[in-house]
C-alpha cells in the first residue's frame, strides 16, 4: 500500500495496513463460512425458501415459527436431544473426575490409563458406530450376552426398544469421548501445588477428606469448563444416532439436528430447517450463557 | 500454562504424618483406587479389543458363535472382502487430501491473523477480536444448510475443495495461536522490527520458527478433527470415489448388512490410522489438549 512513500522503513509508517492485511485470509473464510451462513439462516427463517427452487422463494413472515413451535416433532427432537445431553454429561462429568483423581494417584501406570480412557476418543464417529452396532445387536450382540452373564434372564433390545435406545446410544457415547474430559482433569490436577497435598496430610486428612475438601473444590474452573463444554457438544449429537438407529424406534432417538438434516436436505424445506437451526442456536447459547452467569456469581460468593 | 511435567504424587512420596492406622488408610485406599482404575481401564479396551478378535474370525465362526473371543483358524479374509466391496484406497487417500489441506489452510491463515491481533496495532483490532470471540459460540453445525446451499452455488459439491473450505475458519485455533504468541518477548520482535524487517517477515523468521510446539498441537487436532468429521463429507460427497474414510465405511455397511466379520474389520481399518497417530503423538495431542488456554 504504502511502499512508495517510505524510502527508509520508520517504524510504525507504511504498515498500517501489515495488521488487517494478515489478518485478511481468516476474515474471508471466517465471512465467507460462518458470518454469511448464520445472516442466511436468519434471513431463510423468514421466507418459504425451498431446496429445489434457487432463491428465496416467497416472504412468509413468522409463518415458519408458528409452524416450528406449534409442531409436536420439533419438541420430541428437543426432548430427546436434551434427554440425551443429561445422559451423558452426568457420567461424562462425574466418571472422569473420579477417575482422574484416581489416576494422579499413581504416576508410573499413568500412560496406561490414558492409553486405554483416551483411545476412543480418536476414533472416527463412523468406527465407533460400527463397532457398537455389533455389541448392541439383538441375540448376537456383547451387550445381551453380558446383560445373561450377571442373571438377566431377557435383556432389552438395546437398540430396538425405545426406552433403552437413547440410554444405550448415551452410554456408547461415554465410552467414546470420556478420554477428552479425562485429560483436561489431569492437566487441571497438575495446577494444583503439591505443597496443598502436603499440608492437608500434615493436618491429619486422609485421603478420602484431602479428595473431598482440596482437590474437587480446587478443580471448580477444571470441571466448569468442561461441564459447559459438555452440554453444547452433546446438544449438537448426530453421528452415532444417524448410524446406530436413524433416529428411530419410533423417532426415540431423533435429536434436534437430525430434523434439520431430514427436513431440510431430505424433504428440501430450507426455511422450515433454518428456523429449526435458529431455535437450536438459540437454546445452545441460553444454555452456556446461564451456566457461566451461575458460574460467575457462585465465584463472587466464594 | 502448558502441561510439561508429571506432578509428583505418588504412593511412596505422599507423606504421611500420624499414626500407623493412617498409613494403613493410605494404602487401603490406594489399593482401592488401582483396583477402580484397572477395571474402568480394561473395561473400557472391551469394545477394542472384540471388533479386533472378530474381524480375524472366519464369517462362518461368527455366525455359529458371535460372543467368543477366540479362533483356531485366524484368518484376514474379511479384511479381503472390505477391500474388494468399497473403495477403500480412494477413501483413505481422500481422507489423507482434504486433511492436510485443511491443516494447512488452518495453521497458515490461523496463526498470520493470531499473529495480527496479537502483535500488531491497529484501529479495529479490539472490534476484530471481539467478533472473533462471538463465532466460538456459533455450532457450525447448525450453518449446514446455507454452507451446503453456498457450494452448490459454486459448483463445489464432490470435490476437495467443498470438504476443505467450510472447516478452515477454526476460531479455536485462532486462539490457541494467540495464546502462544502473547507469551513471546515483546523484545524479540521489536529487536526484528528496529533492524528494519516487514511484519511479515518477523511472523516468517522470527515467531513460526519459535512456535513449533503450538503448531504442531495445533496441525494434530486439527488434522484428526477433519479425519473424523462425518456429517459434513456425509452431506458434500456423494460420488463414492470422492468419499472420506468415515463416509465411505457406512456405505460398507450397508453393501454388507449383517456380517460381523466384516463390519469389524471396516472398524479396524478406520482406527488403525488414528490409532497409530495417537500412539505417535500421545504426548502432544494429550498436551495439545491440555494447554489450549482453555482451562
Amino acid at each position: 500500500m504504502a511502499t512508495t512513500t517510505a524510502p527508509t522503513k520508520a517504524p510504525g509508517r507504511g504498515d498500517r495496513w501489515a495488521g488487517p492485511g494478515m489478518l485478511l485470509p481468516f476474515s474471508l473464510f471466517y465471512l465467507l463460512f460462518l458470518v454469511g451462513p448464520l445472516i442466511y439462516t436468519v434471513v431463510a427463517g423468514f421466507f418459504d425458501t425451498s431446496l429445489l427452487k434457487s432463491g428465496l422463494g416467497d416472504f412468509a413472515g413468522l409463518s415458519n415459527y408458528s409452524a416450528v413451535l406449534g409442531d409436536s416433532e420439533f419438541w420430541r427432537t428437543l426432548k430427546n436431544t436434551l434427554w440425551f445431553t443429561v445422559l451423558t454429561t452426568v457420567p461424562l462429568v462425574l466418571l472422569s473426575l473420579t477417575l482422574a483423581i484416581l489416576a494422579d494417584r499413581f504416576v508410573r501406570g499413568r500412560w496406561f490409563f490414558r492409553f486405554a480412557f483416551f483411545a476412543p476418543f480418536v476414533l472416527p464417529s463412523a468406527v465407533v458406530a460400527l463397532m457398537f452396532t455389533f455389541i448392541y445387536a439383538d441375540q448376537v450382540g456383547l451387550a445381551q450376552q453380558a446383560a445373561t452373564w450377571v442373571g438377566v434372564d431377557t435383556p432389552p433390545s438395546w437398540l430396538g426398544d425405545p426406552d433403552w435406545a437413547m440410554i444405550s446410544i448415551a452410554a456408547a457415547t461415554v465410552w467414546w469421548t470420556l478420554g477428552f474430559n479425562f485429560v483436561l482433569y489431569l492437566a487441571g490436577l497438575q495446577d494444583i501445588p503439591r505443597s496443598v497435598h502436603e499440608a492437608a496430610a500434615i493436618d491429619g486428612a486422609g485421603p478420602w477428606q484431602r479428595i473431598r475438601h482440596v482437590v474437587v473444590p480446587m478443580l471448580g474452573r477444571t470441571t466448569t469448563l468442561v461441564t459447559v463444554l459438555q452440554v453444547v457438544a452433546s446438544l449438537k449429537v448426530f453421528d452415532q444416532i444417524y448410524m446406530l438407529t436413524n433416529g428411530g424406534p419410533d423417532g426415540s432417538t431423533r435429536s434436534s439436528l437430525q430434523l434439520i438434516y431430514d427436513t431440510g436436505f431430505v424433504e428440501g424445506r430450507v426455511g422450515y430447517a433454518s428456523t429449526v437451526s435458529l431455535l437450536l442456536f438459540v437454546v445452545i447459547l441460553l444454555v452456556s450463557l446461564v451456566w457461566f452467569a451461575l458460574v460467575r456469581r457462585a465465584e463472587k460468593e466464594r | 500454562m502448558t502441561a510439561t511435567a508429571t506432578p509428583p504424587v505418588t504412593e511412596q512420596q505422599t507423606p504421611v504424618a500420624g499414626p500407623r492406622r493412617k498409613y494403613d488408610a493410605e494404602r487401603l485406599f490406594n489399593r482401592v483406587a488401582l483396583g477402580v482404575l484397572v477395571a474402568f481401564s480394561l473395561l473400557w479396551l472391551v469394545p477394542l479389543a472384540w471388533a479386533l478378535a472378530t474381524s480375524i474370525r472366519p464369517a462362518q465362526e461368527v455366525i455359529t458363535d458371535p460372543t467368543s473371543w477366540f479362533t483356531a483358524h485366524p484368518t484376514l479374509a474379511a479384511y479381503g472382502d472390505i477391500f474388494d466391496a468399497g473403495k477403500l484406497p480412494y477413501w483413505y487417500a481422500n481422507s489423507f487430501i482434504t486433511s492436510i489441506l485443511t491443516t494447512v489452510l488452518t495453521v497458515v491463515a490461523g496463526s498470520l491473523a493470531a499473529f495480527a491481533l496479537s502483535q500488531t496495532r491497529f484501529r479495529a483490532r479490539r472490534v476484530a477480536f471481539v467478533m472473533l470471540l462471538a463465532g466460538i459460540m456459533i455450532p457450525g453445525q447448525v450453518l449446514m444448510i446455507p454452507q451446503f446451499l453456498a457450494l452448490q452455488e459454486a459448483g463445489l459439491l464432490n470435490t476437495y475443495w467443498g470438504v476443505v473450505l467450510p472447516q478452515v475458519p477454526n476460531v479455536v485455533a485462532v486462539f490457541v495461536f494467540k495464546q502462544f504468541f502473547d507469551g513471546i518477548p515483546r523484545e524479540l520482535i521489536d529487536a526484528a522490527r528496529a533492524d528494519g524487517a516487514s511484519w511479515l517477515r518477523t511472523y516468517r523468521q522470527i515467531v513460526m520458527p519459535i512456535s513449533r510446539p503450538v503448531i504442531s498441537a495445533v496441525t494434530i487436532f486439527v488434522f484428526v478433527g477433519v479425519w473424523n468429521n462425518f456429517l459434513w463429507p456425509l452431506l458434500v460427497v456423494t460420488d463414492p470415489e470422492m468419499m472420506t474414510l468415515p463416509v465411505g465405511l457406512t456405505s460398507v455397511q450397508d453393501v454388507f448388512g449383517v456380517p460381523y466379520a466384516q463390519l469389524m474389520a471396516s472398524a479396524v481399518l478406520g482406527a488403525i490410522p488414528l490409532l497409530a497417530v495417537f500412539a505417535l503423538f500421545q504426548r502432544r495431542i494429550v498436551e495439545g489438549i491440555a494447554g489450549t488456554g482453555l482451562k
